[in-house]
């Protein structure tokens, strides 16, 4: 493997599951790679497929009922099929994962050492003495006042921003070289979301890790994103740079995304501009774009055919001219510019 | 942690001391009848009457009857029978107990291994054939009355099978002492233990089962299979383990019940003559004290076991060592 | 404020409906395992309540009567009911066996001479009355108790919630041999009802009321939560009175968990009787219920095991469906309540 070779690729990645309902697609056929060393931002509503995604990277879809197909390249080794054995060399150890929701994420019976150190120990062969040393480093790397103090406690005795910590020091454990986390400041207060952002961000100069961060908060995107993939019914329906995006966003759905978010200066508009409707139920896609029926630009057009990624660096899933578009865009960044 | 254990202390003298108030209630106070007349037991003569209401207090307030009571049981320890005639009560009641502990010590060691095994198995093949059978087998050691499947094992191993190989082993029906011979000892209370424990295997196994299913969707289980540990090590050290939490609450309250329950009808099928035979043969000839010794002692020994389980389940569960 | 263009009410009054009684009652209908419990239980409750017809017109014998100097002809041959013991020492008596016929002696005699298939009738008949007036009884006075305790809160609570612990951790079984004991030698008087010694009533009363603790205290719990519930809040809120809230509003929703206690507490009702019954505290002779019938059966263990595995077979029969048909109506009204239920 070279080392300019993208970390991951993934290709055609598809994510059904079987219900009294049909055949519910949550991922619908996504392709992305994650360079080395790169913090890729994938925003979307709930229901969007984003969390699916991850999972799907992480092996950690085991509904019986769930079908996963297409490829996932990690490293050059093809994630999909792996036996659950040579799975579990990867996960934790190459791959980790931080979750939304800090408060549910450790088992309540076990220190926060203890939990480390289960991992450490998993990939690699040394004394249960040095896994609590190593767990001990790493809450102070991420930034625990009295990391001698919370290796010995439990979950229920720190604050979620603490146990978030003790959740990122865990994924940090064996030095990833990938990184994905889910919504990883959704659940935290504001001030907290902050600084885990911060450490997020110092991750890849510490550790050298690449990191897909999944939200559905441009926010926080904007803080520590290189590149954006925007997300919409199981698709991507725009990629691109982050400045790019963020200056001018190609799609529809993200100029509504963006349309979504009150200015930071300037005179409060009297009403933020919603996206008008619901997103689509995954068990009943429009034929044509999923963003269709909601689109304000909507043509015959995006009602019949699926529209395809379009573009070269930054590319968009839109049956309208680029051109229109970027005229749009221009209009519908301003908005988020001033609150850059 | 101290403060913890404090308080559930507390709890426990109180939970005893509205246990022996209800049962002083039921044997002195029940309304209809005499208490000197039950007490005495039947056809009792007019002295002995005379000689139990004075013994008992029974014509001074109900505070101070339940007093004399309390003092009798615990204090001065000189209850008398009235149908055995000067039998000391409480000493009858000791020595039992070995036999009672015996008993209910080795049935909890089969059903907590049988209830682990049958949960953990049907918790990890859910859904599947093993799954079913197990779950259809624990539901039918749930219906089965353990009187009757005492009475069914004795058929079996006393007379049917006695000769086979399989069963010429099993000594007659009795106790035999630990201290005594502790080969008989076993020999004489597997077959009690299998029979005792059947039910709570049963009971367990679904139990845990359930409160394992519960577990593996939790989020922290997603977060151990992330780590890369193997599914044995998430099903056991991170599902299970938080499992035990509901599994130890109730087995304080099972172990502790089993002495008032299940193991009285064992010992009395089995002929052990345990704190339960000793009850049952006063229940026969209307031994008043005898009884109200055993329901006490009895129900005493259930919340101190419960209180011991309190205990365990600081230690398990950290969550619980905070008051309240 | 952020607008919201599909804007969703804030408050969502949510009552009990007959939506998801109907979905229970279609998932009942599709649980085979449920309806096989039903139907045993059907027959069981049909085939007890025939005793009298089957004492009459296929045993021809008083099951409450010994019969120790009577005789049977079994294909052709006059046998004696009760025969010289032919095992030990040849002292005593062994009754006949089982005959396997439609006819007298269907499944032998019991010791007193009387027709064990006819007395298993009679006991089921018993059993079963017992188990269920207990059932109502307990089921009535610990939704009173839970609801009293959890509606009215204060002092009202705090009080009852105490008894409800104290008996809570009274072992169920030492407290119904307490009360046997006291009982059952005298007749007892309650207000202007008066149990006679012997009476069925006595075990009914005292099962009915051992288990009230196990399901007040969770229905209290429950009202509690449904107390704070949302669409309580928006009914007290909207100025409804405490009574339409407890009619309207909490009632129906216990219900449906009094509903998922009903066979797990016939069957819980179903052992203990039997187990009161075997220790001669229960049903009093002549009377007969399964518990009793076992307890003749265990001097004839060896030599005529049907009198003592008769009875229990029809036990575990009886209590398995119960216990089936308790899941089932768990799943199908409250899934997320443990498979204990009490």
């Amino acid at each position: 493997m070279s080392a300019d070779a993208p970390l991951l690729v993934v290709k055609d990645l598809t994510v059904s599951f079987r219900s009294d309902e049909g055949l519910v697609r949550a991922v619908g056929g996504v392709s992305f790679a994650v360079e080395q060393r790169e913090i890729i931002g994938v925003v979307g509503e709930s229901g969007s497929g984003k969390s699916q995604t991850l999972l799907a990277i992480m092996g950690l879809i085991d509904s019986p009922n769930a079908i996963v197909s297409g490829s996932i390249r990690f490293m050059g080794q093809e994630l999909i099929g792996l036996s659950r054995r040579a799975l579990d060399a990867i996960r934790g150890r190459q791959i980790a994962m931080i979750f939304q929701d800090p408060m549910s994420a450790l088992t309540p019976v076990h220190t926060i050492g203890n939990q480390i150190g289960e991992q450490v120990r998993a990939h690699e062969k040394v004394s249960a003495k040095a896994a609590r040393a190593r767990a001990v480093q790493l809450l102070d790397a991420v930034g625990i006042a009295n990391p001698d103090r919370v290796v010995d406690s439990y979950p229920h005795q720190l604050s979620g921003g603490m146990r978030q910590r003790a959740v990122i020091a865990m994924a940090l454990s064996c030095n990833p070289a990938l990184l994905v986390a889910d919504e990883p400041t959704t659940a935290l207060d504001v001030t907290v979301q902050a600084q885990i952002l911060e450490l997020i961000g110092r991750l890849r100069d510490q550790f050298g890790s690449a990191v897909i961060l999944v939200t559905h908060d441009l926010g926080v995107v904007a803080e520590v994103a290189d590149r954006v993939l925007v997300m919409y019914g199981g698709r991507f329906v725009e990629e691109g740079g982050k400045s790019s995006v963020f200056r001018a966003p190609l799609h529809p759905y993200t100029w509504g995304l963006f349309g979504s978010i009150p200015p930071m200066e300037g005179p409060r508009p009297a009403r933020l501009a919603a996206i008008p409707g619901i997103p689509p139920s995954l068990s009943n896609l429009p034929k044509g774009c999923a963003f269709g029926p909601r689109c304000a630009f909507r043509h015959d057009a995006c009602l019949v055919q699926l529209p395809i990624m379009q573009g070269e660096s930054h590319r968009a899933a839109c049956v309208l001219p680029e051109a229109t578009r970027r005229q749009f865009a221009v209009q519908k960044a301003g908005g988020v510019e001033m609150q850059r | 942690m101290v403060a913890a254990l404090g308080f559930r202390l507390g709890q426990m003298v109180l939970v005893m001391f509205g246990i022996s108030v209800v049962a002083f209630l039921i044997f002195f106070a029940t309304p209809g009848a005499d208490p000197s007349a039950r007490i005495a037991g039947r056809n009792a003569s007019q002295e002995t009457l005379i000689q139990v209401r004075h013994d008992f207090g029974l014509d001074r307030p109900l505070p101070v009857q339940y007093g004399l009571m309390m003092n009798r049981l615990f204090v001065s320890r000189d209850l008398t029978s009235f149908v055995n005639r000067g039998q000391r009560v409480i000493p009858t009641v000791i020595s039992a107990i070995p036999v009672t502990l015996s008993l209910v010590g080795g049935a909890a060691v089969l059903w907590v291994l049988g209830g682990l095994i049958v949960g953990v198995i049907a918790g990890a093949t859910r859904g599947t054939f093993v799954d079913r059978a197990l779950m259809i087998l624990s539901l039918v050691g749930v219906s089965i009355p353990v009187f009757w499947l005492g009475e069914v094992a004795n058929l079996l191993t006393q007379s049917r099978w006695h000769d086979s190989w399989l069963f010429s082993w099993v000594p007659p029906l009795g106790y035999i002492p630990l201290t005594e011979n502790p080969w008989g000892w076993f020999k004489a209370l597997v077959i009690p233990w299998f029979t005792l424990a059947t039910l709570y295997v049963g009971l367990y196994g679904r139990v845990l089962r359930a409160s394992l299913i519960e577990m593996m969707q939790e989020d922290f289980i997603r977060t151990a299979r992330a780590k890369g540990i193997g599914e044995r090590r998430v099903l056991l050290h991170h599902g299970l383990r938080t499992s035990l939490v509901a599994f130890v609450t109730m087995f304080g309250l099972d172990f502790g019940a089993l002495v008032g329950g299940g193991a009285l009808l064992t010992e009395v099928v089995f002929g052990l003559q345990g704190v339960g035979k000793l009850t049952y043969e006063a229940l026969q000839t209307l031994d008043l004290p005898m009884i109200l010794a055993t329901v006490i002692y009895a129900a005493f020994f259930v919340v101190m076991a419960n209180f011991i389980v309190d205990v365990v389940f600081v230690i398990i569960d950290p969550r619980a060592r905070n008051v309240g | 404020m952020v607008n919201v263009i599909a804007d969703q009410p804030a408050i969502s009054v949510r009552r009990a409906t007959d939506g998801p009684w109907r979905t229970a009652w279609r998932k009942l209908k599709g649980d085979r395992s449920a309806i096989s419990a039903f139907a045993v239980l059907v027959v069981v409750v049909i085939a007890s309540l025939a005793a009298p017809l089957y004492a009459r017109y296929v045993s021809g014998t008083d099951p409450f009567v010994t019969n120790l100097n009577g005789e049977v002809v079994v294909d052709g041959v006059t046998q004696p009911v009760l025969q010289p013991s032919t095992e030990g020492l040849g002292l005593g008596m062994t009754p006949i066996g089982p005959t396997w016929r439609i006819g007298p002696y269907l499944l032998g005699a019991d010791n007193q001479g009387r027709d064990v298939a006819a007395r298993l009738l009679y006991g089921g008949r018993d059993s079963l009355l017992i188990s269920g007036a207990a059932a109502a009884l307990c089921l009535v006075l610990a939704t009173f108790l839970g609801v009293v305790s959890g509606f009215f809160g204060g002092i009202v609570d705090i009080g009852l919630s105490r008894i409800l612990d104290v008996l809570w951790a009274f072992p169920i079984f030492l407290l119904a041999i307490s009360l046997s004991i006291v009982l059952i030698a005298q007749s007892i008087q309650i207000g202007p009802f008066e149990i006679r010694s012997g009476s069925l009533w006595l075990p009914v009363f005292i099962i009915g009321i051992v288990y009230v603790p196990y399901v007040a205290r969770p229905i209290r719990g429950h009202v509690l939560t449904l107390m704070h519930a949302e669409f309580v809040t928006a009914a007290i809120g909207l100025g409804a009175s405490p009574w339409r809230i407890l009619l309207r509003d909490i009632m129906p929703n216990v219900v449906t968990r009094i509903i998922v206690f009903v066979p797990l507490i016939l069957a819980l009702n179903m052992m203990t009787e039997s187990s009161l019954s075997f220790l001669s505290i229960g049903v009093q002779p002549p009377d007969a219920s399964w518990g009793t019938i076992i307890q003749d059966g265990q001097g004839l263990l060896y030599s005529r095991p049907v009198v003592a595995l008769a009875p229990g077979l029809a036990i575990v029969i009886t209590v398995l469906a119960l216990n089936i048909l308790g899941d089932s109506v768990r799943d199908a009204l409250d899934p997320k309540s443990s498979p204990r239920g009490v």
